[in-house]
């Protein structure tokens, strides 16, 4: 078991409840596995103050994804990234904060749940978020994930009734995804209304450390972000920014929005 | 019990089927289901679907008999004329089921994905019917080999959005339908094509589709005082085929859906989860969707509908695939035999005929045309000068 010494949880929800407990906001942002220049990304945002970093395995039909986070997830899968060549990389980073995977189900369905969840233990990954795998249908994969110690991130939407948000927060592990609005993932000018409101929804029914993603496009929106909730997860301002600056820009992105969100 | 009775609670067939979606979407396909589940109950939802279908989209469609090709063939060959429907194809039965469930769930706007165009002008056509916003998402490879269904479309007063990303294809329309429909759940409803996608979808539009298989049989029955020995039909998600199919699953009927050798998510039989459902799937060793190649933008499709794939691991329907050359073939052939150009979708179920007909002598068989070829011309008109 990867559970942390002492606690019920496993290694990230460990340490997201004990930052917590001692009043820090909780960063974790987003980088395309495989893209040109990813791994110096994912270390700049460690020596940057993320907390935990997302590291994202392409898909060919990312349905939650806008377009900044398909064309570098295209671009990495046209440069012959693959789930297992993207995990042996992972194995070599040698960043202190854990590492979260994000992917489809089909990568996992496709290489059988126990088997993947092995593959990512193996690889140093600690957690995992699958966004096209409801409540509903994430019975086989918990079980193995669970079993190989690997914490299951669930997704709450802003659609869901009252009643459905403590069944998911329930099923949560490491920490809880509050999507912060109605669509995919992408930058948008202003923090939606959603995102507040969905965030005190979940705070009211869980202790699971909640975390805002989806639609938080910069420092300010993070810190509006992190006034109700735990912590926040960016991922196509993070992307863009490695797109079009390489790691130095994701790394001075995301010390701005450390500052941001500890002030 | 029917072989085509409800999917299980949680929207399998078998092992196939399911919901596999964005949880933003779960309770839109909650309420979708509980919707179609009480209105398909209701006699007087029954009855304005029925009204419409009738003084509207021209049912029932009739049955032909096609004396020259079958006489060549050696076998009997009967048509049922989905072709001959209001807007060109089958594609209508459902898209009137779906937007009249929209209107009773109080929906305002259709998104939709299309691939040759006729489930797009099918939802555009019942957008301007119903007084409903409606944008369809179409492949920039079909926008281009299908400019005329595009014209219709926006015609109808849709508005049509050419998708770039991935193969550019009929599965990159759903993708981006998908994420249409993740930002507008609350307003709008996701009109989906083919008996695919998360629960209710396979099981709510083969309902809307039955109605295929119901006239047939009975049509056969008074015809020829039997049902057919084989029925045929071409399978890209796999809509039209599970339509005649249901009229005939629980006979001695043989089944046979057609890919395109291109497209031929069945014969692999490897089971993958897209678009909202675990079904067989073309991808590679990763799991990584792989692109479908066919002559038809209707069946450029790496997937097929989960019950079709049930239908196949039980063995009580079977999935052989044709080239695109023999449905280049079988295009003209059906044109120049009996004066009906068939739509290049359709045209794989003749090659198919063709090809097996030696082992079909004397047999009765009920192909679906499920389309008519006019959409195909200005594409057929350049394969065929090269």
């Amino acid at each position: 078991m990867s559970t942390a010494p002492n606690t019920p949880y496993g290694v990230m929800e460990t340490e997201f409840r004990a930052k917590r407990a001692v009043g820090r906001k909780l960063l974790v942002p987003y980088i395309t596995g495989g893209y040109p220049g990813w791994q110096d990304a994912v270390r700049a945002c460690a020596a940057a103050g993320a907390d935990a970093i997302e590291i994202g395995i392409p898909f060919s039909d990312p349905v939650m994804d806008g377009p900044i986070i398909q064309q570098a997830s295209q671009a990495a899968l046209e440069g012959g990234a693959t789930p297992v060549s993207i995990l042996h990389e992972v194995r070599s980073l040698d960043v202190s904060v854990p590492i979260a995977v994000m992917l489809y189900y089909n990568t996992v369905h496709h290489a059988g749940h126990e088997r993947f969840a092995a593959q990512l233990r193996s690889a140093g990954v600690v957690a995992a978020i699958v966004p096209d795998l409801p409540l509903e249908e994430s019975g086989p994969w918990c079980a193995a994930a669970d079993a190989a110690g690997i914490e299951t991130v669930m997704l709450a939407a802003p659609t869901a009734p009252d009643e459905r948000l403590p069944r998911v927060a329930a099923r949560s592990r490491g920490f809880l995804y509050s999507v912060g609005l109605l669509g995919v993932t992408g930058e948008r000018t202003e923090l939606a209304a959603t995102a507040a409101a969905l965030a005190v929804r979940l705070k009211a029914v869980t202790d699971v450390p909640v975390l805002i993603g989806v639609g938080v496009s910069n420092a300010a929106q993070a810190k509006e972000a992190v006034q109700v909730a735990d912590g926040v997860v960016m991922g196509a301002s993070v992307v863009r920014r490695l797109i079009e600056g390489g790691a130095d820009a994701v790394g001075e992105y995301i010390a701005e929005v450390r500052r941001a969100i500890d002030e | 019990m029917s072989l085509m009775a409800e999917p299980s609670a949680t929207g399998r067939f078998g092992e196939f089927g399911g919901r596999f979606v964005p949880e933003t979407l779960v309770p839109a396909c909650e309420e979708l289901e509980a919707a179609f589940i009480e209105a398909w109950a209701d006699p007087v939802f029954r009855a304005d679907l029925d009204h419409v279908l009738r003084t509207y989209a021209g049912r029932p469609s009739i049955l032909t008999e096609c004396k020259q090709l079958g006489a060549k063939l050696g076998l009997r060959l009967v048509l049922k004329r989905e072709d001959l429907n209001h807007t060109g194809s089958h594609k209508i039965n459902n898209v009137l089921g779906q937007a009249l469930l929209a209107k009773r769930m109080g929906k305002k706007r259709l998104v939709a994905e299309t691939g040759a165009g006729q489930h797009g002008v099918a939802s555009a056509t019942a957008a301007a019917l119903f007084g409903m916003e409606c944008k369809v998402y179409m492949g920039a490879v079909d926008v281009e080999r299908q400019a005329l269904n595009v014209f219709r479309m926006k015609l109808l007063g849709s508005e049509v959005e050419a998708v770039h990303s991935g193969s550019r294809t009929l599965k990159d329309a759903v993708n981006e339908a998908m994420r249409d429909w993740v930002a507008t759940v609350e307003t709008t409803h996701y009109c989906l094509g083919s008996v695919m996608g998360p629960h209710p979808y396979p099981w709510m539009v083969r309902e809307f589709h039955r109605v295929i298989g119901q006239e047939a049989r009975a049509q056969c029955i008074e015809e020829f005082g039997d049902v057919p020995d084989v029925v045929v039909a071409c399978v890209g998600g796999g809509s039209n085929a599970i339509g005649i199919f249901s009229g005939f699953v629980d006979d001695r009927s043989r089944l046979v859906g057609v890919e395109p050798a291109g497209g031929a998510a069945v014969s692999r039989a490897q089971p993958g989860v897209v678009h909202g459902m675990r079904s067989y799937l073309m991808q590679d060793e990763y799991g990584q969707v792989q692109e479908a190649h066919s002559i038809s933008a209707g069946l450029d499709y790496p997937g097929v509908g989960p019950e079709h794939s049930y239908l196949a691991s039980i063995g009580r329907a079977e999935y052989p695939n044709v080239t695109d050359t023999e449905v280049i073939a079988a295009f003209q052939l059906m044109a120049r035999t009996e004066g009906i150009i068939p739509a290049l979708e359709c045209a794989h179920a003749v090659a198919w005929i063709v090809r097996a007909a030696p082992t079909m002598q004397g047999q009765t068989v009920l192909m679906n045309l499920s389309g008519r070829g006019d959409k195909d011309v200005a594409q057929m008109m350049d394969v065929l000068s090269k």
